[in-house]
């Protein structure tokens, strides 16, 4: 601590050069943050998803159905708790371009499985009971700017035909991060109106009795239909949205990609900084050693400076990021989550310093090294 | 007492036999050779000699910034030739002063915080240090002084600051290399009294290097480094008048 004032003074010794190299560390951070809320956004929730639940898919394909039949059975296996079950609807709203997720799912059992669906109690009534009903998120209502009572006309792709639904209810998440950009309606009601595929649904989703045995109850499910026409493939909730968002492409490896870029071109600008900073300060740092300063803490003054910089710089450009997406979804409603969890904020902040450690390490390394006779001589 | 035939007492400083040679490419540079001094507490001594005769290479070897070829340099009983760097480093901390020609004051921190330097070391508390800076200061008469920065204090000033960093820690001696170099002559002056009065009024020994014949006239003994060996000059000094 009391070293602080010695730091906080070389600091400020050139005001300009500290503040576009903290301006850097808070543009690559603002952008760190930004990308990591857009791979949320395209992970389908697959860092919020359920640890307690498993999604059981046919064998063969995310798109081939399994059969309705499976539901009981699946309610009989040990270490399941409850069962729900989905299916891919793919209309179109007016225009193509206004694609956003609609399922067919069962309305006695989908808010017990997902319960950080928050529903108000009237609005979920009325869609117990409007079978042509339907509950979108709040992302959506305010993308398309729809409200309770509205009548949402969708073209079928899968099913033909032009399908109304009634907007009964307007769900939001009971946590940060839940993809409030879907619209849910009744499975029976699809079921009544398709020619095709009927018995059948999308996929199931088991909430278990206790999130340890995943394992054991995914090979249960499995092996209870192996060698039948609809083998399963059960997974656990996460690797299911994960699965489900790389049919959209790498994200992840795009957002490791850019911010790798970002953070290396980082690490040589404010490595090139401290070095510089440090070859100016050559004389003064003799003469710290001089007066008894150890090499350690001569080591400690430069790293501390760099920390101190890429800190502020992270923080910041954080900061910057997390107030961004407060502000909401930008697209309107596209992405189904626009959310910057604290974690991220953590992992940021901790690149940040990890590239300041880095790019005053040499420096630091050098003015320890400082041979004192030789650079009071060059002084 | 100083002597440099290598009989003396010791005293304060004991210089056995020193050698430092540097090494230019294939060439071996001697620039001090067999060098043997003694000084005695409350000494102020000076050293004269041409340029690159080593007078900065000596006063770098008794402050331990530097390791000699072979021989030995010993302080109050302390072997310093002997110290690891760690140890020599914190051995500075507590026992040497350092006065340079261009002052080598940090421009960014003010003048109290520039005197408060080797005091970070110690465990004083944050009201000690600002006692002893405080005191450090009015003794080279900047009391008035502590909240300026180097670059609102004159050349005289700056250097005088410089010898309150020196002095603050009470160190066992000083070792000032060309302090007046860089002053006109009356800065030079006041610079050279002020340290005369360190060693008349607070008993400090003073070790200087200086081409300025009148800064080496306040000394009590001149010594002369020629090719890398110590003979006796004057003792003539006002110091020692």
């Amino acid at each position: 601590m009391r070293f602080l004032g010695l730091v906080w003074a070389n600091l400020t010794r050139k005001k300009l050069r500290t503040t576009l190299t903290i301006g850097s560390f808070a543009v690559a951070t603002f952008l760190f943050g930004l990308l990591v809320t857009i791979r949320g956004a395209f992970s389908g929730g697959a860092d919020v998803a359920g640890t307690d639940r498993l999604t059981v898919i046919n064998k063969t394909s995310l798109i081939m159905p399994l059969p309705y039949s499976y539901l009981s059975r699946l309610q009989q296996v040990p270490g399941v708790a409850a069962v729900t079950f989905a299916t891919w609807f793919g209309g179109v709203y007016q225009d193509e371009r206004n694609f956003f997720p609609q399922f067919a799912v069962d309305k006695d059992s989908w808010f017990r499985v997902y319960s950080e669906y928050v529903v108000p109690g009237d609005q979920l009534a009325a869609f117990m009971r409007d079978r042509q009903g339907c509950l979108v998120g709040r992302a959506l209502a305010r993308r398309f700017d729809w409200k309770v009572g509205d009548r949402i006309p969708l073209r079928g792709t899968i099913w033909p035909g032009t399908w109304e639904f009634n907007l009964d209810g307007i769900y939001d998440g009971h946590r940060p991060g839940v993809d409030t950009s879907q619209m849910l309606f009744r499975y029976d009601y699809l079921e009544e109106r398709r020619a095709f595929g009927k018995g059948t649904v999308g996929w199931y989703v088991v909430k278990l009795a206790n999130p340890d045995d995943a394992v054991k109850v995914a090979a249960a499910i499995d092996g209870g239909f192996a060698n039948s026409p609809y083998e399963t493939l059960t997974q656990t909730e996460k690797a299911f949205a994960a699965a489900f968002a790389k049919q959209m492409g790498n994200i992840e490896l795009l957002v490791l990609t850019i911010g790798g870029v970002v953070f290396f071109t980082l690490l040589l600008v404010t490595g090139n900084t401290m070095a510089i900073a440090v070859r100016e300060r050559t004389a003064e740092i003799a003469v710290l050693k001089t007066v008894g300063f150890a090499d350690t803490v001569v080591l400690g003054l430069v790293l501390v400076e760099s920390l101190l910089i890429a800190g502020q710089g992270g923080a910041l450009g954080l900061l910057l990021a997390k107030l961004f997406t407060l502000g909401g979804d930008p697209t309107g409603g596209v992405l189904g989550t626009f959310y910057l969890s604290w974690n991220a904020i953590g992992l940021g902040l901790g690149l940040a310093l990890l590239v300041g450690a880095a790019a005053g390490a040499l420096p630091a390394v050098a003015a320890m090294r400082l041979d004192v006779a030789r650079a009071l001589r060059r002084a | 007492m100083v002597t440099v035939d290598g009989r003396g007492d010791g005293g304060l400083i004991r210089v056995r036999d020193l050698d430092k040679t540097y090494r230019r490419g294939s060439e071996e540079i001697h620039v001090l050779q067999g060098l043997n001094l003694d000084v005695g507490r409350g000494e102020f001594v000076a050293f004269m000699g041409p340029s690159g005769s080593g007078k900065t290479t000596l006063l770098n070897l008794l402050g331990g910034l530097d390791v000699p070829t072979s021989g030995s340099v010993t302080v109050a009983g302390d072997e310093i030739t002997a110290m690891s760097s760690a140890r020599l480093t914190a051995w500075r901390a507590r026992h040497v002063g350092f006065i340079f020609q261009m002052y080598n004051l940090i421009p960014v921190l003010t003048a109290f915080a520039n005197v408060e330097l080797p005091l970070l070391l110690t465990r004083l508390t944050k009201a000690e240090r600002r006692r002893h800076v405080a005191a450090a200061l009015a003794v080279v008469g900047l009391a008035d002084r502590s909240r300026h920065y180097p670059r609102q204090l004159s050349g005289g000033q700056e250097q005088r600051v410089a010898i309150a960093r020196a002095i603050v820690a009470d160190p066992t001696f000083l070792l000032a290399d060309e302090p007046t170099g860089d002053l006109d002559r009356k800065s030079a002056g006041e610079i050279m009294e002020l340290l005369a009065r360190l060693v008349s009024e607070y008993g400090k020994t003073v070790l200087m290097v200086t081409h300025d014949p009148r800064a080496a006239e306040r000394a009590q003994v001149v010594l002369h480094l020629d090719k890398g060996v110590l003979v006796e000059g004057s003792a003539l000094g006002a110091a020692g008048r």
